[in-house]
């Protein structure tokens, strides 16, 4: 009889736990954080020999370093924020779009195709608002087919849209191909001379307005998905589709609408990294960044503003790692290495936010 | 005519033989309910392991013996993709981790480690230059011995490495034991309905780790097929491309089925290269049939989800976690 009482609890159990203190809750991030730096430190002595406390150093300075360093820095924080926030709504509903990639490819494929035809024939206004509808509705266009297959018959969204992602990516080969009268696959700085289409410096800054958009963005969007009638909407849908039909939220309009919303954001980073950045396009030109975007929204817990400071940690950790591996000749790739064991790290310790574990306790039932 | 068939035939396998890998491996990983995004990343880690592997082996060997030079890599390259799967199901499985954050992750991480280390193991050694593994990449290329004596079917067919042989027995062994098998019906039902597996005393915790492993060890074989035997022991900077996004791809138009795969791998091989076969096909044309593979499992998973018909629905639990305590 006692033989069986013993093996009713087992030695590890594990319970949800009520919501954490905000403050405990950072403390468990931040300890997973400074454990990734640790075993990161341990990889980079083990290959390269070098003291990482000043590899480290060396990847502040990468960051920060110069006035220059730090608008690249900005810049590249401001696009990862952007596609970010494109693809938190539809998270929100738990609409796996991984399609951002291709939603900002065609986006500023739509800007550079309004840039190389129209060349200076518009007057510069004109020419921006038509740069950006072009790629608003490319966007658009390009969240919607997965979105409107997901409502009519539920097909898989996550599938879908990455599928998708590489639709666009040769979709704008082609057309480079196409721009391109000798065959090369480089496309070149569009209108070089006559500047046309390009956004321009404000504060002699180059950078400057595309960060204020972004930051404009962020703030509507913190709004929109806190406030608004339709940001609740999402959140009903994504927490309970069953519970949304049965106090009247048109599901379909929801994901439709919800889609549309995340591809035209999509569209107005495409716009911005073609018109505001390179002045080019290739088929990198979202750079990983439409994945990157869905750790970051997901890790800032789809909260427009956290997500600032997450992207903010991965645009560092890419930029620092960057600089460390021209200092010390080491590969570029160490920054993808650095990123991912950090993100390991921080994806495993919100099991320790959200979950608690009990120990068996030495108490046994009916005594 | 007849050769350029074959030889379109001959490329297209393989071309498809690193995709069945993945495709099979994600079909089992699949199978369990767990969508792997971290496939591209694990065949990235499958090919860099056996190259570290091959070159310790032949650094420190003066004459490298044939077994060894195809056992050492092979090892390396099952451990270390099953232990990148291991980390996405401790993450996912244990951690209760997001899937697609996951996966996307392993795959930033994975395909770091293979480009810094096949970017730099040279200079470890104190040497320059590109990777070079000669003489194992040789023993992986060796064909079977008499397909030299079979004419044009010989060369078409059988002048493959052991590993294109191998992709083709691995997907039949899983179809076998995903069809016939108890394995296989407690693996697909814990991939459909976790909570009625559990409740049927099915070790869902355990089904789902053996089957992520093994899946990213498989996986991890393509990477070795494409370093050892198409490219012949050497490494290119992000030469593997987006061939493991194509092997989800797969998956989706194989209807998660291995023994379709088998077929379905080598028609994506063949759309991967056809380009290069059609003759007066201008430049632009050439990324627009580079789309087609894409583009017919967009068509294919549009038709499936329109069509309902039950054996051919992805895994109903895909991509969602399952604890037994929230219900």
């Amino acid at each position: 009889m006692n033989e069986k009482i013993k093996h009713t609890e087992p030695l590890i159990r594990i319970s949800k736990r009520d919501d954490l203190v905000w403050w405990k809750s950072w403390l468990v991030r931040v300890i997973a954080v400074v454990l990734a730096l640790v075993l990161c430190s341990v990889i980079i002595i083990l290959i390269t020999g070098y003291n990482p406390i000043q590899v480290y150093l060396a990847m502040i300075r990468g960051s920060f370093g110069t006035n220059r360093k730090l608008w690249i820095m900005l810049q590249n924080l401001a696009m990862l924020l952007c596609i970010s926030l494109a693809v938190t709504p539809a998270f929100k509903m738990r609409f796996w779009n991984i399609g951002a990639e291709g939603q900002v490819l065609v986006g500023g494929l739509a800007t550079a195709a309004v840039m190389f035809y129209a060349k200076d024939s518009l007057p510069p206004f004109i020419m921006i608002i038509t740069m950006l509808a072009a790629s608003l509705a490319a966007g658009i266009i390009w969240a919607m087919i997965p979105a409107f297959f997901k409502a009519k018959w539920n097909t898989n969204e996550t599938l879908f849209t990455l599928m998708m992602n590489y639709v666009a990516t040769q979709l704008v080969s082609f057309f480079i191909m196409i721009w391109v009268p000798s065959g090369s696959s480089v496309m070149g700085i569009i209108n070089q001379d006559s500047q046309a289409g390009w956004l321009p410096e404000i504060f002699g800054q180059k950078y400057l307005l595309n960060i204020l958009i972004v930051a404009a963005v962020t703030i509507a969007m913190f709004i929109y998905l806190k406030y608004s009638k339709q940001g609740y909407e999402i959140s009903v849908v994504g927490e309970s589709e069953n519970t949304a039909k049965y106090i009247g939220i048109n599901v379909k309009k929801v994901i439709l609408r919800t889609m549309g919303l995340s591809g035209a954001i999509c569209g107005l980073a495409g716009f911005l990294l073609v018109s505001g950045t390179n002045h080019t396009i290739t088929t990198t030109t979202a750079g990983g960044m439409g994945f990157t975007a869905i750790m970051v929204s997901w890790l800032g817990k789809f909260n427009a503003v956290i997500m600032v400071l997450t992207s903010f940690i991965i645009v560092f950790l890419q930029r620092g790692a960057g600089e460390i591996a021209t200092k010390f000749n080491l590969n570029q790739s160490v920054a993808d290495i650095l990123t991912g064991i950090i993100l390991f790290f921080i994806i495993g310790c919100e099991f320790f936010v959200n979950y608690k574990i009990n120990f068996r306790t030495g108490h046994k039932e009916g005594k | 005519m007849l050769t350029t068939i074959a030889s379109f035939i001959n490329a297209a396998i393989i071309q498809g033989i690193p995709l069945l890998y993945g495709a099979t491996g994600e079909i089992i990983t699949e199978k369990s309910g767990n969508l792997n995004l971290g496939i591209p990343g694990i065949m990235y880690i499958g090919g860099i392991s056996g190259i570290v592997g091959g070159y310790i082996y032949e650094y420190y060997t003066p004459e490298p013996v044939a077994a060894l030079c195809i056992i050492i890599p092979l090892l390396c390259s099952l451990l270390a993709s099953a232990f990148m799967a291991f980390i996405y199901s401790f993450l996912t499985i244990t951690l209760r981790a997001n899937q697609n954050v996951t996966g996307l992750a392993l795959t930033t991480f994975g395909v770091g480690v293979g480009n810094f280390l096949g970017g730099s193991l040279q200079s470890f050694f104190g040497k320059s230059g590109s990777i070079s593994l000669l003489t194992t990449g040789n023993y992986y290329k060796t064909p079977l011995p008499f397909a030299e004596k079979l004419g044009l079917f010989g060369q078409t067919f059988l002048s493959f490495g052991f590993l294109a042989y191998l992709a083709v027995i691995i997907a039949v062994i899983c179809a076998f034991v995903l069809k016939k098998t108890r394995i296989g019906l407690n693996l697909r039902a814990v991939g459909e309905s976790p909570a009625t597996a559990d409740a049927a005393g099915i070790n869902v915790t355990r089904y789902k780790y053996v089957a992520t492993c093994t899946g990213g060890a498989i996986a991890g074989l393509g990477g070795l097929y494409f370093v050892m035997d198409y490219i012949a022991g050497a490494w290119t900077n992000d030469g593997f491309g987006d061939r493991g996004w194509l092997a989800i791809a797969i998956v989706i138009f194989a209807l998660w089925k291995p023994d379709l795969s088998i077929l379905c791998s080598f028609i994506f091989g063949g759309l991967y290269i056809i380009c290069t076969y059609i003759p007066g096909l201008s430049s632009a044309s050439k990324e627009l049939i580079k789309m087609l593979p894409y583009v017919v499992t967009i068509i294919v998973l549009v038709v499936i989800s329109a069509r309902k018909r039950r054996e051919n629905q992805p895994p109903a639990h895909l991509g969602l976690p399952y604890f037994r305590e929230e219900r």
